[in-house]
């Protein structure tokens, strides 16, 4: 009870995040003792299983990591092939694959806005619960959802685990005609995303800040989606190919997911709040303009208004594949051949929950000698907890059961992809 | 496509599962056969033929304004012998709706409420379970799933006729 000096809280199977974690919080003596995410999902041993294939695979095989953010794979395994094979792609190469990347964008976090994280903020226990009061407001989530598939669609070739991305380019770009109806989907997915900042701004937000260093990609000029220099709130700037002089991974106890720190100097964040803090200034004028509406200012350090960083980057990325539609002609050729060469190559782009960062070792015969994948949710472990630890100390006059659900939707605040992770939720909270 | 058929007059059949784990790949099993027969096959032309991860968004847009959608899976059900198959009814499922949610992995009775409460579902559905043994990492069916496939492929025939 809330009164008790020491207690346990335990969620064994956390709710609305992707994948299978808990978590675990004791307190004794009215302090918080020790906060624990655990992510017991099985490691799938991707990196391994790469080894000894051709340098042509991975993007086809790491887009199984996720059913959810699949391009991101895609397009960091690609990034870090064509560096390691001294291959870059021409700029209409480019822009399809960032027009892809968009459809992911709107596709996750459509999903997560409305099925998963809105219920938190609405009092519904499930995304059902809110569709039995409020059908309207899921079909829209639903609707905006859709408009990221027909992208995925179209230019990945199908929805699930996309198929037209190869190393070099796209096995085969859409003609203009094509991206037509795209064009009339994505203007009504407009006023959709639009809609969903302007709702999602009437939620009530705790009253909660965090001091994580904040870590995302950044390209001057431009909201960093599908490539960029590695920036931090702390001053940080470093190319991905240095990425793992900066971040250090390491196995904890109590999670099949590797926690990672900035060297000589700790925990950090990655995601849609980081990527807004870093990138605000870029966002187009309608997604600016959406975000100063909904109260956002410069930099977001309160991550349960996360939903509303999410709500603005589905306006951006909507807006971004208008305009990369409206510019649209097919690369010819589509792909680059890319011939394997002994190197190590680097890639990092902006998966829908942070930065997604790919190394591959190929040799001479183009075949993979190790791989590391390093995704955004095992990044984001430390600073999960350590929001918990000061949340809950805020909050021990709540009972158990108000107390859990606060908690659990801390962590949902972060969209964690387990999964992807694990390489994780179930919640305890232990008062004695 | 699903949009180039006429609304309402549409059957898709839904192959639901991960053929990379084992047995839950037995619904896309299903519909590589099915694809197969498909050309020379009158029960199932111009029959959509479709896979889903569950994605509860996608499956719905699959099978709303269908006049039958068939959706396989294989399931965990310790009472009875893997490869045991069941029919299941609509309503008996829309039970089964277990408030529990992740991003992958809404269930398939969470999914059939959301569209009864949203109003897109088909105008008859029905959905064929297989019980699977291993759902763990490789590409290949159990023996006891695998044999079960024809049998499966052969009851989609029957009620999409």
């Amino acid at each position: 009870m809330s009164h008790e000096t020491d207690r346990t809280l335990t969620v064994r199977a956390l709710a609305r995040v992707e994948g299978e974690g808990a978590m675990h919080v004791r307190v004794r003596g009215g302090a918080v003792e020790d906060v624990r995410l655990e992510i017991y999902e099985p490691p799938r041993f991707f990196e391994a299983l790469l080894r000894g294939r051709r340098h042509t695979e991975p993007p086809d095989i790491t887009a199984r990591i996720c059913g959810i953010c699949p391009v991101a794979y895609q397009m960091s395994a690609c990034l870090a092939i064509e560096a390691a094979c001294g291959i870059e792609v021409p700029d209409a190469v480019s822009d399809l694959r960032r027009l892809l990347y968009c459809g992911e964008w709107i596709e996750s976090h459509a999903l997560h806005i409305y099925l998963l994280h809105a219920p938190d903020f609405l009092g519904y226990a499930s995304a059902l619960d809110l569709a039995r009061e409020g059908r309207g407001l899921v079909e829209r989530g639903l609707a905006l959802k859709k408009a990221g598939n027909a992208i995925m669609e179209l230019v990945g070739g199908r929805a699930i685990h996309p198929v037209n991305v190869r190393v070099g380019g796209f096995y085969r770009a859409p003609v203009r005609t094509e991206m037509a109806p795209l064009a009339e989907k994505l203007h009504v997915a407009l006023d959709l995303a639009l809609d969903t900042v302007r709702w999602a701004s009437g939620f009530e937000f705790p009253d909660f800040h965090h001091d994580h260093e904040m870590l995302a990609l950044v390209t001057p000029g431009q909201y960093a989606i599908d490539r960029g220099t590695v920036a931090s709130t702390g001053g940080l700037s470093f190319a991905p190919a240095q990425f793992e002089d900066y971040v250090i991974e390491e196995q904890v106890p109590h999670s099949t997911a590797l926690h990672a720190r900035l060297a000589g100097r700790g925990r950090y964040l990655t995601g849609p709040t980081a990527r807004y803090t870093l990138s605000s200034q870029w966002l187009s004028p309608l997604a600016r303009q959406a975000a100063d509406a909904a109260g956002l200012g410069a930099e977001c350090r309160n991550p349960f208004r996360s939903i509303l960083v999410r709500a603005v980057e589905v306006v951006y990325a909507v807006e971004e594949a208008l305009r990369l539609i409206e510019r649209y002609e097919p690369p010819a050729p589509c792909y680059l051949e890319v011939p394997p060469r002994a190197a190590v190559g680097h890639g990092a782009t902006e998966a829908p929950r942070g930065v997604l960062f790919h190394r591959y070792a190929i040799d001479a015969d183009g075949l993979i000698t190790s791989a590391r994948i390093v995704p955004p949710t095992s990044q984001n472990q430390a600073s999960i907890e350590d929001d918990l630890r000061r949340f809950v100390a805020a909050r021990l006059d709540l009972d158990d059961q108000q107390l859990t659900w606060q908690c659990e939707q801390a962590i949902r605040n972060y969209d964690p992809c387990i999964s992807c992770s694990a390489h994780f939720l179930d919640l305890t909270v232990d008062r004695g | 496509m699903t949009g180039q058929d006429s609304p309402g007059r549409r059957t898709v059949v839904v192959g639901v599962g991960n053929e990379f784990r084992r047995d839950d790949g037995a619904g896309p099993a299903v519909i590589a056969r099915l694809r197969a027969l498909q050309p020379g096959d009158d029960s199932l032309s111009g029959v959509t033929l479709a896979l889903s991860d569950g994605e509860p968004g996608r499956m719905i847009d699959l099978w709303e304004g269908a006049r039958l959608a068939v959706l396989v899976d294989a399931v965990q059900d310790i009472t009875m012998p893997p490869g045991h198959r069941y029919q299941l009814a609509v309503d008996a499922l829309a039970g089964a709706a277990d408030g529990v949610t992740s991003s992958h992995s809404i269930s398939l009775g969470d999914t059939i409420e959301l569209a009864r409460v949203l109003g897109r579902l088909p105008a008859r559905l029905a959905v064929l379970a297989v019980v699977g043994r291993d759902f763990g990492f490789g590409t290949e069916l159990t023996a006891e799933v695998a044999a079960a496939v024809p049998e499966l492929v052969e009851q989609v025939r029957q009620i999409v006729r």
